[in-house]
């Protein structure tokens, strides 16, 4: 219906090509195009964080970002966190915490933990809890979250 | 290891364990229904009413079928034999000549994309015709005034005959509820002190992080499977037979995990059954899916409520009487909301003991978004003003909150004027351990001394309690849950509950329980919990119930799985039954503790003998509850949960802004079974009440909701969350299962009432509305709020 561009891109260490609509979102792209649903919709405006992804080793809400603005960048999903040592490290630390119950949140606050690790490894509660001001979770009340991601430099 | 090392399993009630689904969802891996796709699966999109309230003249959908890509576009013309959904069945999935709100459906499209469903309905032409519009339950009531259900609704049967399936309700009065106990006007005549309140609760909504969806499809022999969320799959496939006039057990219901319940997919919302229509007729998959927007306008949200409470004591503090009547804004519709009733009113007269009690409600149509049931159910709204009235009667008579709240608080054994027998009871110790771990007494005296101080931060302290179901809740004919438990050849145990997870982790505490009766390790079972064609029935996820009764039900299971191995071993070694016991995946000698063989070589010494038998067994708990009699009377659950939590705040008088510092919360909860599961439910049920009380607020204005999107309607944050402490009381009750009993609901129930008073200890202002706004509370204090008024007549 729309226009579409070819694109290529590094996405979870894989160089990848793909044509999309220019009116696609990255989180779309991931989900319906790439079949990566561990990437989350949980309000496509940039307000919850549940489609969290990185992008140039910046944490970036994928809803509100064209497919096409992925082209000639460095794109990680959760699902390329699989054999990431801290990803590793984080998605341990969140099982032990239990900073997961029905987990839509969770793939995001992994994906924006990582980053605040990656920035601060040393970061203490308080940084990490404006750290992840931006994802949302209805379930835990976010003290495990905070914990986990907390803990994640021991775990493991 | 040997046979003998082997044996000495330790327990693991009351440990910290992970959750069996956390690793599969921290990476990604989790498949909820919008990650699911089936082959040839075409999206629907739903055409909303644009007014609150119109009568539909006519409605072109020519255009929008000839759209290129789209399969089916339905509205209720094509629909003969549409039924109604809901609790009171006066709602119809697909509008036909009227809409009563904004989030009215009035046509459907499948299509091959989203895109092009949405594409379509915005070629869809509909002529309304615009009536007035209810915007309040007091328009609702005033005399002339319309009535949204002012007619019977009739609907065509498929034999051609037709019935009336909801009668009209003059006055749009939806449903009412009326109970008392004792004499009120001798409780005011043996009054000291009495006060009097209107509070007014506000509508907030349930949020859950995944929006809803479903996928229907039906198979070649006209078999119905659905993806869905929802919370009580073997109510739903009755009611979808009943909708679809095909037999229920020709349906299916797969629950793929779900993004977040909270009560909200307790009913059949039309989507639900529009999509079926769809797959009907495209004979294709077809999955719809909310937006965030639709989300909000279109699911449903916690009761809001008018509520009027005169309440009275003596001058030595026992109370004497409660007399409340509420107003329920109902919305277009009448769902779960209509009926929380039933729980406010257990709060209202048995949380504390008074004698004479009076409790009226009237639950009222109106054009706004309608009401269902959010965790808590109503206790929110009951606790909020019970509590606020133990504080005004407390200060009347110069009593020190907590000593008047411990000479009225119930006790273990008390049978309760509604019938509720509290066989175990933590109540008051949760008072003494909440007000002692936050140093209450002291701090409540030292922040009213200080009002007068220049200081404008202030700081106070606030307590509330609460009562709620913990062992079921018996509404149905059955409130019970069954098990199908297998233990294969290498003793790995399947087990197959009735019992949905909907992210609260009863799997985790199923299996814990099943592993404690034999003896095997956590990672020896796989728990089956999804699909209606496999699991046996359960009535739900409902009344923080399934621990207590999914949890008895798997226990029973395992059990006669115990009976049977240790039968075995009798044989084998030539003993009684009673002799042997299963510890660390063996059989062990009770007496000498002597490991005598592993479990999983019994039992296939048992499957591949002459008996050839396997480990297979089945159980049905059914609580021990009554059905209410026709005035609300009688011991509706196996067992009842206590709560006291003690909250701190800080004011800021300039700017009207409370930051809620600290929530000391105390918990009976019988037993803990998975220390890091409940400390994760009261931890989360805290923040979500922390949102009810300051954050949260779906403004509904002249029946159009106002912030249909998280940046106006605020969740609490990380940054925001106040100190939590959480002490467990274990009662060990009776009847639960290790003694545990149910707490999803309870620790959401009292932070609102308790950050009310905690307002008022630091700044002698008493505010009856909700949520605690910076504008609200900056006005409060300056006298300028309106407080809510009582304008419903009676
Ligand atoms: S889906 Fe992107 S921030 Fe909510
Ligand atoms: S775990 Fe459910 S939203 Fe965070």
């Amino acid at each position: 219906m729309s226009a579409t561009v070819d694109i290529a891109f590094t996405l979870n260490g894989v160089e990848t090509s793909i044509r999309v609509p220019v009116t696609m979102s990255a989180l779309e792209m991931m989900r319906d195009a790439l079949g990566l649903t561990g990437t989350k919709y949980g309000c496509g405006e940039g307000e919850c964080g549940a489609c969290t992804i990185l992008v140039d080793g910046a944490t970036v809400n994928s809803c509100l970002l064209f497919a096409v603005d992925c082209d000639g960048r460095d794109v990680v999903t959760i699902e390329g966190l699989a054999a990431n040592p801290l990803g590793e490290r984080l998605r341990a630390s969140f099982v032990e915490h239990g900073a997961v119950q029905c987990g839509f949140c969770t793939p995001g606050f992994v994906m924006q933990s990582h980053h605040v690790l990656t920035k601060s490894p040393h970061a203490d509660a308080e940084e990490v809890r404006r750290g992840v001001e931006g994802n949302l979770c209805r379930c835990t009340g976010y003290k495990k979250i905070v914990e986990a991601i907390s803990a994640a430099e021991r775990v493991g | 290891m040997n046979v003998r090392e082997k044996a000495s399993g330790d327990t693991l009630i009351g440990k910290r364990i992970p959750k069996m689904d956390a690793p599969q969802k921290a990476s990604g891996k989790t498949r909820y229904v919008h990650d699911i796709n089936l082959p040839g699966q075409l999206h629907a999109k739903i055409l909303r009413s644009a007014h609150a309230h119109a009568g539909i003249r006519s409605i072109d959908v020519s255009q929008a079928r000839s759209l290129r890509g789209v399969h089916a576009v339905i509205t209720a013309q094509d629909l003969p034999f549409q039924r109604p959904i809901g609790v009171a069945k006066d709602h119809l999935p697909l509008k036909r000549d009227r809409v009563r709100s904004l989030r009215d459906e009035i046509a459907a499209v499948a299509a091959d994309t989203e895109e092009i469903a949405e594409a379509a309905l915005k070629l869809i032409r509909v002529d309304y015709e615009p009536l007035p519009v209810v915007a309040t339950a007091e328009d609702a009531l005033r005399p002339g005034a319309p009535a949204l259900h002012g007619e019977d609704l009739v609907c065509v049967n498929r034999n051609g005959t037709t019935e009336v399936v909801h009668r009209a309700a003059p006055g749009n009065v939806a449903m009412t509820f009326d109970y008392s106990q004792g004499d009120i006007a001798r409780g005011e005549t043996e009054s000291d002190a009495i006060v009097e309140d209107v509070f007014w609760l506000h509508y907030v909504t349930h949020c859950c992080m995944g929006v809803s969806g479903v996928i229907a499809e039906f198979d070649s022999n006209g078999n119905l499977t659905l993806y869905s969320n929802s919370q009580v799959p073997f109510l739903h496939r009755r009611e979808f037979g009943e909708l679809l006039g095909m037999d229920p057990g020709r349906i299916r219901i797969i629950q793929p995990p779900i993004g977040g319940g909270f009560g909200s997919k307790l009913d059949i919302y039309p989507f639900e059954p529009i999509a079926i229509y769809l797959a009907q007729i495209t004979q294709r998959p077809v999955k719809l899916v909310f937006t965030r927007e639709e989300e909000f306008l279109a699911s449903p949200t916690r009761q809001p409520v008018l509520l009027k409470m005169r309440s009275g004591c003596t001058k030595d503090g026992i109370l004497t009487f409660r007399d409340v009547e509420t107003v329920h804004d109902n919305g277009a519709y009448t769902s779960w909301g209509a009926t929380t009733p039933f729980v406010m009113m257990q709060t209202i007269s048995s949380l504390y003991r008074v004698p004479n009690c009076n409790y009226q409600t009237r639950a009222i149509y109106s054009n706004n978004p309608y009401a269902g049931s959010f965790r808590g159910y109503g206790n929110l709204q009951a606790t909020f003003a019970v509590e606020a009235h133990m504080d005004r009667l407390a200060e009347s008579i110069g009593m020190d909150p907590l000593d008047f709240r411990l000479k009225n608080a119930q006790d273990p054994g008390e049978v309760t004027p509604q019938g509720m027998n509290f066989r175990t009871c933590g109540f008051k110790d949760c008072l003494r351990i909440a007000a002692e771990r936050s140093d209450y007494q002291r701090k409540h005296r030292d922040n009213v001394a200080r009002w007068r101080d220049p200081d404008p931060i202030k700081r106070g302290v606030g307590m509330a309690s609460m009562l709620h179901v913990g062992g079921g809740a018996k509404i149905y004919q059955s409130d019970g849950c069954g098990t199908i438990l297998k233990l294969d050849d290498f003793a790995h145990v399947t087990l197959i509950t009735g019992a949905s997870e909907i992210g609260q982790g009863s799997e985790t505490v199923l299996a814990q329980l099943v592993c404690e009766e034999l003896g095997l390790p956590l990672s020896s079972v796989t728990v089956v919990n999804n699909d209606t064609d496999v699991t046996p029935w359960d009535v739900g996820v409902h009344a923080s119930r399934t621990t207590f009764i999914a949890g008895n039900s798997a226990i029973g299971a395992a059990r006669k799985a115990k009976d049977k191995i240790l039968a075995a071993a009798a044989v084998k070694f030539d003993g009684k039954a009673d002799e042997y016991d299963l510890k660390g995946g063996i059989v062990v000698d009770r007496r000498t503790g002597n490991g005598l063989i592993e479990i999983d070589k019994l039992i296939r010494s048992l499957h591949f003998s002459e008996k050839a038998e396997l480990v297979m067994t089945t159980f049905y708990y059914e609580p021990p509850s009554q059905h209410q009699d026709k005035k609300f009377k009688g011991d509706v659950s196996a067992a009842y949960a206590w709560a006291t939590q003690v909250v701190e705040v800080e004011v800021d008088t300039r700017t009207g802004i409370v930051r809620l510092l600290k929530v000391n919360a105390a918990h009976d909860v019988g037993r803990v079974i998975n220390r890091l599961g409940i400390e994760g439910q009261i931890e989360g049920g805290i923040v979500m009440g922390q949102g009810y009380a300051l954050t949260e607020d779906l403004i509904v204005d002249h029946a159009v909701v106002r912030n249909p999107n998280f940046r106006d309607y605020k969740l609490v944050t990380a940054p925001e969350i106040p100190e939590m402490d959480v002490s467990f009381i274990e009662t060990m009750d009776g009847e639960g299962p290790q003694g545990a009993k149910g707490v999803g609901e309870a620790p959401a129930i009292c932070v609102a009432a308790a950050v009310a008073n905690a307002i008022y200890n630091a700044t002698g202002v008493r505010i009856t509305a909700l949520p605690f706004t910076p504008e609200r509370v900056y006005r409060a204090l300056r006298g300028q709020a309106k407080p809510p008024v009582w304008d419903v007549g009676s």
